[in-house]
């Protein structure tokens, strides 16, 4: 318990140091953001409106009472108006984040549909055909750019066969190309993990014991080895969950998909501030929340820490 | 015989190095075109004579645009793993050594660092300080050093404790000469491990961020962003889609290739040492 209130109270400073430091970044960042406001339909704008919206936003205060009058708005889950669509930032995030989680989930699904089956029957043939195509397979998948694949399989899908579409969200149609895209891309590093993690379950006691028992194979591989190489893998699921969310913004800008990876993209290309801030903010709390999940996942699932950790203290 | 086993990762590392560099310098004379200048009377030329791979939408000569990007996207990642391995070898080498609360301190901060998925701490980065070459490589190396400090740091943890650092200490030798002589051979082949397993992965950030617009800016001919300049002429022009993606996929699969060759080696030799 005391554990997770010292992690809650981590999380807090910490949000609060990056809340500053991408503050301070923008006031520093080139560029005035009440041009860019005004600018929007390339209209010639009076220096005195200039002035007047500076002076109604707060940009004339000191930088710390900006800070300041930006922090306790930020409490009451305000962070802002989107310069580019004069909607409420939280509104904004808010809208496009199931686009994201959605998309998200359907990768996992097609990179788990990949990369069992294929890590286990190359660690099951090892050095045999099947392992080493892929072998062949893992290597070159981590070494295909994400961006360029997803291009393929719209040239190849959409546009010359025509069977998918290749932008926006508006049908499930339009989910599977780009979560083939970063399945495929993600695949390539777990059937490795999983090959490597299954080896070294088939070469364990509880492995031999079982053959002596006189269990049969298939039960061994699935109820024995399988399940014993998944801890390691699951390990490394969660630590990357949040790299996850970083693939998926390429993707995103890619197939023109309308979630919070576009949305920065297109906020950081037109500097709209108060996107690029609530966007920083937001993943910040869900990487630092999940690294706390994660943390506090091992020690329900390997008894071996939470002894370590009772006996240090 | 077992010297040039031990010693064989520097020669391969010496050997490829020469070899990027005679390639490096060999290209600048093969150049054919300005991989800016643009001719629209020439736009969209298939394969052929004058033009080895054809030319672009806009008449620019594909080749010369390849291996000028094969300057900014491969002359960039090493640029960039250098800065990182110059920022976070001395960083980390500093904090083990010294220890105490300076170390918690600095461990803390690249907790904080590591905690982040390289993607989003380096669009985050070039969204603040806004689109473009120079940024993306500061967001990548920000991103990158901490990598570097963290694995120095923990060999220097390793290595503190033994005897012969003791017995240096006592021969008065200085921080900064132990640090030297007697550190850095124990981090190098580390380090040099993880760069070239990096190169691959700094590579496709570069193209991949190049591509949606936050690195390289047209008309620059950079990998990522020829990709993204040609997007509309795919349909008729697939080459300009098949030639980058294929550059980048095989640089970054000759420098996954050459981190797995490393890191076996490595692994060789430290369980070699170990026995």
């Amino acid at each position: 318990m005391k554990m997770i209130a010292n992690r809650l109270l981590e999380l807090v400073l910490f949000l609060l140091v990056l809340s500053f430091i991408s503050f301070a970044f923008m006031k520093l960042a080139p560029g005035d953001p009440v041009r860019y406001m005004l600018n929007i339909d390339d209209v010639a704008v009076s220096e005195e409106r200039i002035e007047e919206l500076r002076e109604e936003l707060g940009f004339n205060e000191p930088i710390i009472v900006q800070y300041g009058l930006w922090l306790v708005r930020f409490f009451q889950f305000d962070l802002g108006i989107s310069y580019m669509t004069q909607q409420p930032v939280t509104q904004e995030l808010a809208e496009k984040l199931p686009a994201t989680l959605i998309l998200t989930f359907c990768s996992v699904v097609i990179m788990t549909l990949i990369s069992v089956p294929v890590g286990s029957l190359s660690a099951l043939y090892k050095n045999k055909m099947i392992d080493q195509v892929s072998r062949l397979f893992a290597l070159i998948g981590a070494s295909v750019p994400s961006f360029w694949l997803g291009l393929l399989l719209i040239q190849w899908f959409s546009v010359k066969l025509g069977w998918l579409p290749s932008m926006g969200s508006d049908s499930i149609l339009h989910l599977i190309l780009p979560s083939v895209t970063l399945g495929v891309a993600m695949a390539a590093v777990y059937v490795r993990l999983l090959r490597s993690s299954l080896l070294e379950s088939l070469n364990q006691d509880f492995v031999i014991s079982a053959k002596a028992r006189g269990l049969s194979s298939f039960r061994i591989f699935w109820f024995h080895a399988l399940r014993h190489s998944m801890v390691p893998v699951i390990t490394i699921f969660g630590v990357s969950l949040g790299s996850l969310l970083g693939g998926t913004v390429i993707i995103e800008v890619l197939f023109s998909y309308p979630g919070i990876g576009k949305l920065v993209v297109d906020a950081i290309v037109r500097r709209d501030y108060p996107v690029i801030q609530g966007y920083i903010l937001f993943m910040g709390l869900f990487v630092a929340v999940i690294n706390i999940l994660v943390d506090l996942s091992y020690r329900y699932l390997d008894p071996e820490i939470r002894l370590k950790e009772g006996g240090s203290t | 015989m077992k010297q040039i086993i031990v010693h064989k990762p520097i020669f391969l590392i010496g050997g490829m190095l020469i070899l990027v560099l005679t390639f490096a310098a060999a290209i600048s004379f093969i150049v054919p075109y300005d991989p800016l200048h643009v001719n629209m009377k020439e736009r969209l030329l298939p394969a052929g004579a004058g033009h080895i791979l054809g030319t672009d939408h806009l008449g620019r000569d594909i080749f010369s645009r390849i291996i000028a990007g094969a300057k900014t996207t491969v002359g960039t990642g090493l640029l960039i793993l250098g800065a990182a391995v110059v920022i976070g070898v001395p960083a980390g080498l500093i904090s083990g050594y010294a220890g105490g609360r300076f170390d918690r301190i600095f461990m803390r901060i690249i907790d904080a660092f590591m905690a982040f998925p390289d993607y989003i701490v380096a669009i985050v980065l070039s969204g603040l300080l806004g689109p473009g070459m120079l940024n993306l490589i500061f967001a990548i190396v920000m991103v990158k050093w901490v990598g570097y400090a963290r694995l120095v740091r923990g060999t220097v943890l390793s290595q503190k404790q033994k005897d012969y650092i003791i017995l240096a200490k006592i021969n008065g030798l200085g921080p900064m000469r132990i640090l030297w002589k007697h550190m850095m051979p124990h981090v190098a082949g580390n380090v040099l491990v993880l760069a070239t397993l990096d190169l691959g992965k700094v590579i496709l950030m570069i193209a991949a961020l190049s591509y949606i617009g936050l690195g390289a800016q047209p008309p620059a001919p950079e990998w990522g962003a020829m990709l993204n300049d040609g997007k509309a002429f795919f349909y008729h022009k697939p080459e300009l889609m098949i030639i980058p993606g294929v550059c980048i996929m095989l640089v970054v699969l000759l420098s996954n290739l050459a981190g797995d060759f490393l890191r076996d080696h490595y692994d060789v030799k430290s369980q070699k040492g170990g026995q």
